[in-house]
């Protein structure tokens, strides 16, 4: 018998097509991706890498909402022009508490990965709200509605017990505190300072849009951006170690 | 209404459905009521709406019909099902000038930033995922259901299965896209590319494909044919692995069942390998294996020649299908992926291009003997062109998946253009070819209402694609090579803002190739719309044809 008079039983049946198919492309999938659940080397270890504090998470959820990742990368490749434009190379750690992973696939704007601390909140609440006021040439859209939406600090903790679920190491004093934590970063004269900064290392806290009152998308979305990259000390860091 | 013999009841099915959308509708109301977010109150009243409605024309159309249901056959032939072919075949058109139109409007922004007037629902961001749905899930899919029912149908000499069921697929399909979309705009979006729906949306379009695999299964499994035609093959590989990278992608865990946002289960790396698994083969099996089919189908049936091989057919839809699985990596080359990963995929992309031409050849040498009707007939010549444009696009691609390649390719506009010479050229144009013959067959013209116009739909619209792809060949590749062009001094020679600057002229051509692209559409519509409208009645046989051997 032939192959091709073999091959007439995925002709003739149509169950047995149907299996055929989910079996040839399951293969492609489990071999590529089941191992980047178990193998140790697929994240690096490094120091510095923190979940998202309220006021980040509710920025980052605006980028999303905002679609920003498609126009703007978040993985510097470990090429010579972009390690010098950008800064170091994205390193896997550095989205391991990413749900969703916002690395992108292209740069109408440049990649943003490390932009945290690259320029002030100033720039950043000018260039939000007109990017042509400071970058002529720009073609990214205005935000200037970011400024007058506020963010709610009572919903907050909801979303950090949500990440907790699907993986996110958020304590219990973290979500306990969430929504006092979310105006204490976003406003350096409260008394809840201190704490907030215990309970999230390097976390900037400012007057990030430099209005009064309760935080607004603007300051979400400026403190998500300035903390961008900045979580891993590349001073100390050593690549050897992790050598994949 | 005349009486029946037999006494009228509502089957199973309608009874069944119509308690089900009964009972929907009143959830709705209150997840409506208890909402969170505005956007989910909307979804919510928009869905009560939508199933009240279902319950009216289910029972309407229940009290209209006849006792006994539509009969398998009348005199010997299957009685076709064309009413969802037809529904569907409007959806796209409709869709399809939509998704055109909305991809101008964003490629007009890039050229022109004042015209995302600073506002959330107009800005690219969001405006962005609308054109690439709308285009890919919309119109593309619309065209798939309608040509996989028809074509099921008449490959298997039977019709298709249930009665309601049919309906049920091609209405709720085309409620997920309004539901899609309209989230888009209101900032619902989980940011996955091609995956944007959230978790509501997400799991309503399981429940409907889920019932789309069931209809066209249960049609296959019914035919007269012994053997399963190629095309269904392909429309089975698409249907089933759509399904299994919809669940694989979009694991979710919504923040409240009152609210629009959730959170992926997946994070980081593992969650870049998944969205570019699903990614890539959204185009290995939603855009390609699928409209191989059509493919497979419309254009032996235009040309009147059978397919040029049927073991060539064999042999490229299994390489095709176990090959495109493994590609989806070399969207992440260089990244953070690990190393191994990503030369698998790029290994099994360069692979890929040998059953992609496999396809292609297939194709082309269908016409061996009819090449003469390329002069005489436009439809046909469109269908033709579109293999040509997946031949190309499918040695593109694997081109740019060579690491070396993609390390200039990537985040550049060359992607853009890649894809679009796949999406305009290939799916586009076959979509077209296979909706001309469509039409006239679904509604029983004698042909179309001009083959004229098909002939400007075709030059108006390459001409189109022309001007887009290369617009893009060239502006990807000027932002490359000037990412990384150094100074003889070593440093960066330009700034990022100067590689934007130098993409307007590209960005202009580009909005006006796909001026041209949505100038064909608009003229295909009016040409489908007179053809259904004034078009002469077909003539109908009376004796079944003898099947193709």
């Amino acid at each position: 018998m032939s192959f091709w008079t073999r091959h007439q039983v995925f002709e003739k049946n149509s169950i047995i097509l149907v299996v055929g198919i989910l079996l040839v492309v399951a293969i492609g999938g489990l071999v590529e991706i089941t191992p980047l659940f178990y193998l140790k080397s697929t994240i690096e270890k490094v120091d510095g890498v923190r979940p998202y504090t309220p006021l980040e998470l509710a920025g980052r959820n605006v980028y999303v909402r905002e679609g920003c990742y498609l126009c703007h990368s978040q993985m510097i490749r470990p090429l010579r022009d972009e390690v010098e434009r950008y800064g170091h190379f994205s390193l896997a750690a550095e989205s391991m508490f990413d749900h969703p992973f916002q690395w992108g696939s292209k740069r109408t704007g440049p990649d943003l990965a490390r932009v945290g601390a690259k320029y002030s909140d100033d720039w950043h609440v000018t260039h939000l709200t007109n990017p042509r006021a400071i970058v002529p040439q720009s073609v990214m859209p205005g935000y200037p509605f970011l400024g007058k939406n506020e963010v709610d600090p009572d919903a907050i903790a909801d979303h950090m017990r949500t990440l907790r679920t699907v993986g996110v190491p958020y304590t219990d004093d973290q979500i306990a505190n969430a929504g006092a934590d979310m105006k204490a970063q976003a406003d350096p004269d409260s008394a809840g300072g201190d704490a907030f900064t215990k309970r999230y290392a390097k976390a900037a806290v400012r007057n990030f849009d430099g209005k009064p009152g309760t935080p607004t998308e603007m300051d979400a979305l400026i403190a998500y951006l300035q903390m961008l990259g900045t979580l891993v000390d590349f001073k100390i860091y050593n690549e050897k170690a992790n050598l994949r | 209404m005349s009486q029946p013999s037999i006494s009228k009841s509502m089957t199973i099915g309608e009874s069944g459905l119509a308690v089900v959308f009964a009972v929907t509708a009143f959830l709705c109301v209150i997840a409506s009521a208890k909402a969170l977010d505005a956007p989910f109150a909307f979804h919510a009243a928009l869905s009560a709406a939508a199933s009240l409605a279902a319950v009216f024309v289910i029972i309407n159309r229940y009290l209209d019909r006849p006792a006994a249901l539509p009969p398998q056959e009348i005199n010997g032939r299957p009685n076709y099902n064309m009413g969802p072919i037809k529904f569907s075949s409007f959806m796209a058109m409709f869709w399809g000038i939509a998704g055109f139109l909305v991809g101008l409007i964003i490629a007009s922004q890039l050229a022109w930033p004042a015209l995302n007037f600073d506002l959330p629902w107009t800005s690219f961001g969001r405006l962005r995922p609308l054109h690439t749905s709308a285009v890919i899930f919309a119109f593309g899919g619309n065209v798939l259901i309608a040509t996989s029912f028809y074509v099921v149908q008449k490959s298997c000499r039977a019709r298709l299965a249930g009665d309601l069921a049919p309906w049920f697929v091609v209405v709720g399909y085309n409620f997920f896209i309004l539901i899609a979309g309209t989230g888009y705009l209101l900032g619902v979006t989980q940011s996955k590319e091609y995956a944007e729906p959230e978790w509501y949306a997400d799991l309503w379009l399981t429940i409907v494909w889920v019932a789309y695999l069931l209809v066209f299964l249960a049609t296959v499994i019914k035919r007269k044919e012994p053997h399963i035609f190629v095309a269904n093959w392909f429309y089975l590989a698409f249907i089933v692995t759509i399904a299994v990278l919809h669940l694989g992608n979009n694991p979710a865990l919504p923040v409240s069942v009152f609210g629009s946002k959730s959170y992926i289960a997946w994070g980081g790396i593992q969650d870049a390998m998944f969205q570019w698994w699903y990614g890539h083969n959204a185009v290995g099996f939603f855009l390609t294996a699928g409209f191989l089919a059509i493919m497979y189908y419309f254009i032996p049936k235009r040309a009147e020649r059978p397919i040029y091989s049927y073991r060539l057919s064999i042999i490229h839809f299994w390489a095709l299908i176990f090959l495109y699985i493994w590609a989806g990596p070399h969207h992440l080359h260089y990244t953070a992926l690990p190393d191994w990963t990503q030369t698998l995929g790029m290994t099994f992309s360069i692979m890929l291009w040998m059953p992609s031409w496999g396809g292609m050849i297939n194709g082309l040498m269908t016409l061996s003997g009819a090449w003469d009707k390329l002069r005489t007939d436009p439809v046909l010549r469109m269908l033709v062109v579109s293999v040509a444009f997946y031949g190309m696009s499918t040695f593109e691609g694997p081109m740019m998946s060579i690491k070396v390649v993609n390390s200039l390719s990537h985040y550049t506009d060359w992607t853009i253009g890649h894809v679009h010479s796949g999406a305009l050229g290939w799916v586009g144009f076959v979509s077209f070819g296979a909706l001309y013959c469509l039409v006239p067959w679904a509604w029983n013209r004698k042909g179309l209402y001009s083959l004229k116009l098909v002939n400007w739909h075709f030059w108006v619209a390459t001409l189109g694609i022309v001007l887009y792809i290369s617009a893009m060949w060239v502006s990807g590749i000027l932002q490359g090579l000037m990412w990384r062009a150094y100074t003889s001094l070593g440093f960066l020679e330009y700034s990022f803002i100067e590689t934007v600057e130098a993409m307007h002229p590209f960005y202009i051509i580009r909005a006006a190739g796909g001026g041209l692209f949505l100038i064909g559409a608009l003229i295909m519509a009016y040409n489908l719309w007179m053809t259904v409208r004034v078009g002469e009645q077909e003539v109908q046989m009376p004796v079944a044809l003898q099947p193709a051997e």
